[in-house]
């Protein structure tokens, strides 16, 4: 018997991609007081692989994005494994938008092997919708706050994923590229995946240690799923913290922290001997 | 999101063609023969390199380095390069058995005589002023670390601390891979950079050349003010491999190509590399606020006389 200390990278793979692990909807039915759903990107489709809306939390208005997985095939099916197209992501840009105008908080939370790859995401611009949240999450005059509650899967994630706060769960893992897709990159080879989720330094305490991840929320022994009430209580209580202390900062300290915490992500050289740390 | 170098290879209907850059270039001498590696036409290197390494029979835009992009755009001596000694550092303690980061970033350097794949720095186009910062996709398939993603926010940070407009050349496979989570985040640290660019009012003009995929793609040079590529270019978010891999289908040749962004509404021209120069001193122009940049146009023109 392995206890929860010793799991390695690729275990918390598992963890992260239980199928019994909370989503999304689970964290909005039990944290939200009343949630509408805001659907469709009002261009081409409503993608279920993102769930979008507006709600209330302490009696605070808040606009909620989130991938949500399925929970059996016939759900996956529908929300296509969490796993976002174009009108995803550009369903979250509006509701985004939204949040501006109605100057509400956003949580979002991430939870996705990566945006889909296929010849309609292409032709509807998946790089271009992804990019557009970049840029616009970049600067958006509204506190954000992300949460990774499973897996975070490259762009699809971080496409939902600039914000003021990162958080993570003990066991949820974020990284450049899935494990199998590092693994052929770096070395042809897809069932090398558990190396490259070692190599590639992917967990909570891997991106907390680089100062990417703000905070760990620790799990229920076990996992989330073993006791997904004390699970999304848990985030709750990290949320509102989050919430509340982004919320005493002037709307030009809060653009200016959002700034210089990606304006400094990335370690480098420069000349000769001054190493640059971030 | 990434897509790997060796696996671009594969997937170009057109057989990539041994990558040239302007070092290697210098040991070519004039009277040898260049394959077109599209058509298969022998072209007389001299006349390959006067028509900026395009086919002359079949048109094809063979690749190019970013000291070539910038040999071809800039006005002549108007290039100061910044930057240059920003070097990529193991932040992972990447270990494979295969793969030693800080050897393979050595040996490419030393191969390519730069530090990483941006080169970027101050120009001007007619006398018009701009930021640039082109990619080499044969440095590590111009993939996207945090030697990558400073520079290019550099250039991003001077243009709008200068008031001028940047220009960025984009070729490359994605995210780095060995830098992790960190070539990740440059996404989103160049998106950062654009807004201050963007409040200034000064344009970022992308340039999509063969091949850019992937981390790239999927932040700054799919969202620039005008967005411009190569004829042919092969630019997508996934690679075709792992999209064919998905849906267990060929793909068309056309698709991925620039033409087919063009039709599908994602860029604004596919300019060939002989008007390129042209066109983006037209843009320049275009952008230009008479007031602010006029005396400096003087000045540059009264230098070239």
């Amino acid at each position: 018997m392995t206890t929860l200390t010793e799991l390695l990278p690729w275990d918390k793979v598992q963890i992260a991609r239980n199928p019994q692990r909370p989503r999304t909807l689970d964290y909005i039915r039990v944290l939200c007081e009343d949630f509408f759903e805001l659907r469709g990107d009002r261009h081409h489709g409503d993608d279920q692989a993102l769930v979008c809306g507006i709600s209330k939390i302490d009696g605070r208005s808040v606009a909620i994005i989130g991938h949500q997985k399925g929970s059996d095939t016939k759900e996956n099916v529908r929300r296509n494994f969490g796993s976002p197209h174009p009108e995803g992501y550009r369903k979250a840009l509006r509701v985004m938008e939204h949040a501006k105008k109605f100057n509400m908080p956003i949580l979002t939370l991430i939870d996705t092997a990566g945006a889909h790859p296929s010849m309609a995401a292409e032709e509807r611009g998946q790089a271009e919708a992804i990019a557009r949240n970049l840029l616009v999450m970049a600067d958006l005059p509204v506190p954000i706050i992300a949460t990774v509650i499973g897996e975070g899967g490259s762009g699809g994630a971080l496409a939902i994923g600039v914000a003021d706060r990162l958080l993570m769960l003990e066991h949820a893992v974020y990284s450049v590229a899935s494990p199998e897709a590092s693994a052929a990159i770096l070395w042809r080879d897809s069932s090398k995946a558990s190396e490259a989720a070692k190599a590639m330094k992917i967990t909570a305490q891997d991106l907390h240690s680089f100062g990417i991840a703000d905070l760990i929320i620790p799990e229920p022994e076990g996992g989330a799923h073993m006791d997904v009430a004390a699970i999304v209580h848990a985030v709750g209580n990290a949320l509102r913290e989050q919430l509340s202390t982004l919320s005493t900062l002037t709307l030009d300290q809060l653009l200016d922290q959002r700034y210089a915490k990606y304006r400094a992500i990335g370690r480098f050289r420069q000349a000769q001997s001054e190493i640059v740390e971030a | 999101m990434t897509v790997e170098v060796h696996d671009l290879k594969d997937f170009f209907r057109r057989a990539p063609l041994p990558f040239t850059s302007s070092r290697r270039e210098q040991q070519i001498p004039d009277n040898v023969w260049t394959k077109c590696a599209n058509c298969g036409e022998l072209t007389y290197q001299k006349q390959f390199n006067d028509a900026l390494k395009v086919c002359p029979k079949c048109g094809y835009h063979s690749r190019i380095s970013s000291r070539e992009w910038i040999d071809i755009l800039a006005d002549a001596d108007s290039f100061v390069e910044h930057d240059a000694d920003l070097q990529g550092i193991d932040i992972l303690g990447f270990v494979s058995p295969k793969d030693n980061y800080e050897a393979k970033l050595a040996a490419t350097s030393e191969r390519t005589g730069t530090n990483d794949v941006v080169m970027s720095g101050s120009a001007s186009i007619e006398g018009l002023p701009f930021e640039i910062a082109a990619c080499n996709f044969d440095f590590m398939g111009g993939s996207m670390g945090s030697v990558f993603g400073e520079k290019v926010a550099r250039a991003v940070e001077r243009a709008a601390d200068r008031g001028v407009p940047v220009l960025t050349i984009n070729a490359s496979g994605g995210a780095r891979m060995h830098e992790g989570i960190f070539a990740l985040m440059q996404m989103a640290k160049v998106s950062v950079a654009l807004t201050r660019l963007a409040r200034v009012r000064q344009p970022h003009i992308s340039l999509l050349v063969d091949p850019c995929y992937g981390g790239v793609s999927a932040s700054y040079a799919s969202v620039a003010d005008i967005i411009l590529a190569e004829p042919g270019a092969n630019i997508g978010f996934a690679g075709r491999r792992v999209i064919e891999q998905t849906i267990r289908q060929k793909l068309p040749p056309h698709f991925q190509t620039a033409e087919f962004f063009l039709e599908h509404g994602m860029i604004d021209a596919v300019v060939p590399r002989s008007d390129m120069r042209a066109t983006i001193g037209r843009l320049l122009r275009l952008y230009e606020r008479p007031t602010s940049s006029a005396d400096h146009r003087e000045h540059v023109v009264a230098g070239h006389q």
